[in-house]
């Protein structure tokens, strides 16, 4: 590898930093937590998981945790995603293909606005049980 | 699809001694062989600090934590966690509540730690600069080389109040503007990674988890303060560190944050790995200098001090691993940042080993001015098997312990030398009350003795005699007289060694002799030891009335010394007795008993 010059490494660190962020739990406040049940993955899951990255990268978030969780319950309205926001109710999307993985990122986490349409509510607490 | 997890795997040395590598080579086979390693990141980092629960892998973002894993459980964790997103419960962290904790920040053996040390260690492949550089790495740097003058980086650091970690709290500022004033062509910076108190590994971790933040501190020190070459002297027992270190310096050189121009402002750089053979007393400042000039480690007396006159007579910046990974911070974020940290004269944060008899043993970085309460009772989880706390050795064969009674005492330099011991380096044991303090004390003393260099003849006599002192007292033959001596050997030690090994050597006697003097007399008086620890004044028998004469005890005895009827009460020749407590640990009705 060559030698660095300042700008190199001050670009190097910024490249690495995008990525390292994506490891980090500390100091991220908002929470995107998709479904990966086999009823989730086989409904396009991983396909919103990617979409859902790329937006955020896109948009250089860096608050925004993408995390997993099994099967929420709701496996009639695959594939889902819980999106937890700091001074928003905590909402479960269905239907969470590619586009509306999009759509939450644009307008839930950046406008605060939910997506209507596309919102199911949590199952009774004695399921989740 | 793309990367959405990361399998962090502890690759400090007490993980990798529980087969860490094999989990990690086994992640990256599960990772293939179940087609998804695409979606997930296997790393090898630093120590996480737990090392109770070692080996330990956590997955994150989704912040979990799983324990004593073996290279089996990969499957599994790839196959649930990473393929289904159900995380592993029979892995993760339990308290003894069995309380399952499904997040890391619930842990409360992290809970009160505040990591500015250990920032990376543990989240990072200390194998990558890259990754290093991510995390704000060689930024400290680049702001010492081209945004400050030297004046202000050492003006930071004297407003970071900073004092030296190996033990003495110098303040590492008035280090540095020494060895700035000295007028000369040729100065150096030193790390000391020697590191040797028996239970410690703080530095260790430091180095292995994050080699760069040390490596990066030299080079601004060396701006600093006008010198070109810096030393590693690190002992030989830390290959995994070593090896690391190696690396780190390989690759700060070829990305030219090492060696000449750096970054393109002129200023050269290099630094050099020098082994130590593992003598202790060579973590002593003169004597490391000695060492590394190739003569036999020997303190001489100071002044001068090596910030004027060390290495090869030139001025000597040299600092202890810990407080070096302190310095990118500070210069990063301020010293006013990190003054905030700690206590009025002891800034910032403490890296402690936490070892002995303590549930959770571990690397630890708490705030200056923390309690041993809350270190032992909260991060620590308190004393296991439901004993009863004693006392907590600090400062290593340098220091002294501290008991019950003084649980509550801020920790900082100054508090703790206070109590008659000392921060030291950071080795926190924990005792209970199977351990005897004479005993104990003995240990640290034979220690010393072995690692005195001789040259000065408090030291190497006066070790001896205290140790001596010591096995008679152990021995059941101790006598009022030997504590005075004790004393007096003591005062002469501390007053006319010639370096800190011998002024510090009889501390452990001091302090327990102060604290735990009616332990001494018991051994003395009594001709008994309250622990049960030392042999030679052991006495096995057997209650009769508690005896029903099943014979078990006989059967185990290895000496043959337990004689008896069936039916009747048993018998120990105590003259033929070896004391190896087979026959206690045989005996179903508690009938056998020590003294």
């Amino acid at each position: 590898m060559a030698k660095l010059t300042l700008a190199d490494l001050k670009k190097l660190r910024d490249d690495k930093k995008r990525e390292i962020e994506k490891r980090d739990v500390e100091g991220k406040t908002t929470r995107i937590i998709i479904g990966m049940g086999t009823c989730g993955i086989a409904a396009g899951a991983k396909e919103a998981f990617d979409a859902f990255l790329d937006e955020i990268d896109a948009l250089k978030l860096s608050d925004v945790a993408v995390t997993q969780t099994g099967c929420m319950g709701l496996c009639h309205v695959e594939p889902t995603a819980e999106v937890i926001v700091p001074g928003m109710p905590e909402i479960i999307y269905g239907h969470v293909k590619a586009d509306i993985a999009k759509r939450i990122v644009n307008e839930h986490i950046v406008k605060r606005e939910l997506v209507s349409g596309y919102v199911f509510d949590k199952p009774a607490a004695d399921i989740l049980k | 699809m793309k990367l959405k997890n990361y399998i962090l795997v502890c690759g400090g040395t007490g993980c990798e001694s529980s087969k860490a590598d094999d989990i990690y080579r086994s992640f990256m086979k599960e990772l293939k062989d179940q087609k998804v390693d695409g979606e997930a990141q296997v790393i090898k980092t630093g120590c996480f600090g737990f090392c109770e629960k070692g080996p330990i892998v956590k997955v994150l973002p989704d912040d979990s934590f799983y324990v004593h894993v073996k290279a089996e459980d990969a499957k599994e964790i790839v196959a649930e966690h990473i393929i289904k997103g159900r995380q592993v419960s029979r892995l993760l962290y339990k308290k003894s509540d069995e309380k399952i904790h499904t997040k890391i920040e619930d842990i409360d053996f992290y809970q009160k730690q505040v990591r500015v040390v250990l920032r990376n260690c543990g989240f990072i492949d200390p194998e990558n600069i890259n990754e290093y550089i991510a995390r704000d790495g060689y930024l400290a740097l680049e702001k010492a080389l081209f945004e400050m003058k030297p004046d202000d980086v050492i003006k930071e650091l004297e407003i970071s109040g900073l004092r030296g970690r190996g033990g003495a709290g110098f303040p590492t500022w008035r280090k540095w503007s020494f060895s700035k004033g000295v007028p000369g062509d040729q100065k150096f910076i030193v790390c000391n990674a020697d590191e040797g108190d028996p239970g410690a590994y703080m530095d260790r971790s430091t180095l292995e988890g994050d080699p760069h933040s040390v490596l990066e501190a030299m080079t601004i020190a060396g701006h600093t303060v006008g010198a070109n070459r810096g030393f590693i002297y690190i002992r030989a027992e830390y290959p995994l560190a070593i090896h690391r270190l190696e690396i780190a310096i390989g690759q700060a050189k070829e990305n030219g944050l090492l060696g000449d121009d750096i970054l393109g402002s002129g200023f050269n750089f290099d630094i050099e790995i020098r082994l130590g053979a593992g003598a202790f007393v060579c973590g002593e400042e003169t004597a490391l200098l000695a060492s590394i000039e190739g003569k036999r480690g020997m303190p001489v007396p100071r002044p001068p001090f090596p910030a004027v006159k060390g290495l090869w007579g030139k001025p000597t910046v040299i600092n202890n691993v810990e407080t070096w990974a302190n310095i990118p911070v500070i210069i990063m974020k301020g010293g006013a940042w990190f003054a905030k940290i700690g206590t009025e004269k002891s800034k910032g944060t403490k890296v402690f080993a936490l070892t002995g008899k303590i549930k959770n043993s571990g690397l630890i970085e708490v705030p200056m001015g923390i309690t041993l309460r809350e270190i032992i009772y909260e991060i620590g989880g308190g004393v296991p098997n439901g004993k009863k706390f004693k006392a907590v050795q600090t400062g290593g064969p340098s220091g002294g312990v501290i008991t019950a009674d003084y649980l509550d005492t801020p920790i900082d330099f100054d508090n703790l030398a206070k109590l008659g011991s000392i921060m030291g380096s950071g080795g926190m044991i924990v005792m209970d009350e199977d351990d005897c303090m004479v005993d104990v004390t003995k240990f640290y003393l034979e220690f010393t003795v072995d690692e005195s260099c001789g040259k000065c003849s408090p030291c190497r006599v006066g070790g001896r005699q205290l140790y001596n002192h010591l096995e008679k007292i152990t021995n059941g033959e101790g006598t009022e007289e030997d504590i005075r001596k004790m004393r007096l050997i003591g005062k002469a030690m501390q007053k006319a060694s010639l370096c800190a090994l011998g002024q510090t050597a009889p501390n452990p006697v001091i302090s327990t002799l102060q604290y735990f003097e009616s332990e001494y007399m018991a051994h003395i008086k009594e001709r008994r030891c309250p622990a049960g620890k030392c042999k030679k004044m052991l006495r096995y028998s057997i209650v009769p009335e508690k005896c029903k004469g099943c014979g078990l005890c006989a059967k185990k005895c290895p000496a043959g010394c337990i004689k008896g009827e069936i039916k009747k009460p048993y018998v120990i020749d105590s003259v033929a007795c070896v004391k190896c407590g087979a026959c206690e640990e045989a005996c179903k009705f508690k009938a056998v008993v020590k003294n």
